[in-house]
């Protein structure tokens, strides 16, 4: 198992401290060190049931929402344990925006969509003008700006999952976490989510789960391989662990671990 | 070698066929009792009705004369339904609210839904009973005894398991992304119910809520014990702690009268009851189907 650089980095935003993540008795993922650097996007991948999307759950309490699932160890933001007792979830969920596999928007027109969520967060501001910056963002505002109060469902689906990054950006999180954003999308609109990406990347701090690893490779920094064994005390099968974290060249061109390699050639997966 | 063809003789396809002739019988003789009773009272109480019948109170039994209209047994079906709608509608949501989105499916909300599909089972007549141990014989109510109001309570026990169950299954059926979706973006746990979940659900909701107020109306037995019947006009907010007549008891106490006129209008009485709760029934369902339509919108 490769610990992280433990050298103390100023530019650290989000850090990961010995974090075990189990749902009831069984362990997803075990003994997870990670630092997230600002400004960066970093991608988690690995194969399936290695838990790189209950890390990303944890990142800003949705875990909280599953019956059951309870984490150790300390998810450090801003210098402060996101799993302390006296932290709200809820004020974590402002800071740390999340877009979800599934585009969700809510059943509301593409303007409301956005001022919802900025509106029970007491923004005052003009909110026409938050609309739009947030839809110019995630480069939705040419394509939507005539109708704004048409239903968010009539959007396409690489639309609609754009709206839901419009909507997450407009409450100005400083980290934005994409669960497998582009799963659900053709090619032309993984693309158009990628390049918004990258326009995002100069404010914000995007951290991704990702199955595509062309996907990891065009759009990340950084890279952290997930990857599951059995472990010898265990008895409820494979249990998640990060293999290696590096710089997302260093992953894909010389990975220090064999695993890493096999994965990324595509050995197993 | 079999012929390819189809052949009546052979004994799988006689089977096949008296089976599906004898569930198609089957099926003819379930509707038949509905289609035979709307039927009946269509013509046994259509042909009673008046402009007078809505407007006059029922002549007491004996006088041979005129029988008089169902006025206040209406209004007095229309108050009991609101009274019960009033105390079910908002404990049933709550309870359903509580069961979909708070609790975690331990033991409290096992409980609770046992409870509530026990509640549903519950005779009426031992809502009636009920009412009429704890608010009537008590006079518990500013020393009324039986009164509207206690018909209204007997109804909404008898509303409320529907109105919780449809809550409870409607909100069920908002996708978790919608719910992830808001909380997401910082919202709180109420504020994603009231504003993401519930509208989400709101159609669903109304269909339960409508089909409850359906059952109850009909309900002849808990009234029976708690508002009991009147004569005469409801004229004021004081008449709440009264006596009050329903449709539904009308039927019961002039239906086996022995004089003719109050024979028909309990037949009449008996037409505009089985109309309103075949409409409310229809009401819900173009509820229902225009909530499917727009689900996704």
């Amino acid at each position: 198992m490769i610990k992280t650089n433990k050298k103390t980095q100023k530019n650290i935003i989000l850090s990961l401290e010995n974090v075990s993540i189990s749902y009831g008795t069984f362990e997803a993922v075990r003994n997870v060190f990670c630092n997230f650097k600002k400004g960066n996007i970093t991608s988690l991948i690995g194969p399936s049931g290695c838990g790189k999307s209950t890390v990303l759950r944890s990142l800003n309490r949705m875990n909280d929402l599953i019956p059951n699932c309870s984490l150790k160890g300390t998810v450090l933001f801003d210098g402060t344990n996101i799993y302390d007792k006296r932290v709200d979830p809820i004020e974590v969920r402002r800071r740390i925006g999340m877009v979800f596999q599934q585009p969700n928007p809510f059943p509301k027109s593409i303007y409301e969509n956005i001022a919802f969520g900025a509106r029970i967060n007491g923004f005052a501001g003009d909110m026409d003008e938050l609309v739009e910056s947030s839809l110019r963002k995630a480069a939705l505002w040419d394509e939507c700006k005539d109708k704004l109060n048409d239903s968010g469902y009539s959007l396409s689906g690489g639309q609609q999952q754009r709206l839901c990054i419009a909507r997450t950006i407009a409450i100005e999180p400083e980290i934005i976490l994409m669960d497998e954003p582009c799963s659900a999308l053709d090619p032309i609109s993984t693309l158009k989510i990628e390049e918004t990406m990258h326009e995002l990347k100069k404010n914000y701090t995007i951290i991704i789960v990702t199955h595509n690893m062309q996907q990891a490779l065009r759009v990340s920094d950084m890279t952290a391989f997930f990857n599951a064994i059995e472990y010898e005390d265990g008895d409820s099968g494979k249990v998640g662990y990060l293999a290696e974290f590096s710089s997302t060249k260093k992953i894909f061109n010389s990975p220090k671990e064999k695993t890493t390699q096999e994965y990324i050639s595509g050995k197993f997966g | 070698m079999n012929s390819l063809y189809y052949q009546k003789r052979l004994s799988r396809n006689i089977g096949d066929k008296f089976f599906t002739s004898l569930s198609v019988i089957c099926a003819l003789i379930a509707i038949l009792p509905l289609i035979f009773l709307v039927t009946y009272i269509l013509i046994k109480g259509g042909s009673q009705i008046t402009p007078e019948l809505f407007t006059l109170e029922p002549n007491p039994p004996g006088d041979d004369l005129d029988a008089g209209g169902i006025n206040p047994a209406l209004i007095g079906t229309l108050i009991i339904t609101t009274i019960a709608s009033i105390i079910a509608i908002p404990v049933g949501v709550g309870g359903g609210i509580y069961l979909a989105e708070y609790s975690k499916g331990g033991a409290f909300s096992r409980f609770i839904r046992f409870g509530v599909n026990v509640l549903a089972g519950v005779p009426s007549i031992i809502a009636g009973v009920f009412i009429y141990a704890l608010i009537v014989s008590t006079k518990i109510l500013f020393g009324s005894m039986y009164s509207g109001l206690a018909g209204g309570m007997a109804l909404s026990i008898l509303m409320l398991p529907t109105v919780i169950k449809t809550t409870d299954e409607g909100l069920k059926l908002v996708p978790n992304e919608l719910r992830y979706a808001s909380l997401g973006v910082g919202a709180s746990m109420y504020t994603t119910i009231l504003k993401v979940t519930l509208p989400s659900a709101f159609r669903s909701i109304a269909t339960g809520i409508v089909l409850g107020i359906a059952r109850a109306a009909g309900e002849t037995a808990p009234l029976i014990f708690t508002a009991l019947f009147s004569y005469y006009y409801i004229t004021g907010f004081g008449d709440l702690f009264y006596e009050m007549g329903s449709l539904a008891v009308l039927i019961y106490n002039f239906a086996l009268e022995p004089y003719d006129a109050q024979n028909k209008l309990a037949w009449a009485a008996s037409f505009i009851l089985v109309l309103s709760i075949l409409s409310v029934n229809i009401f819900s369902r173009i509820l229902a189907a225009f909530t499917e339509k727009t689900k996704r919108v």
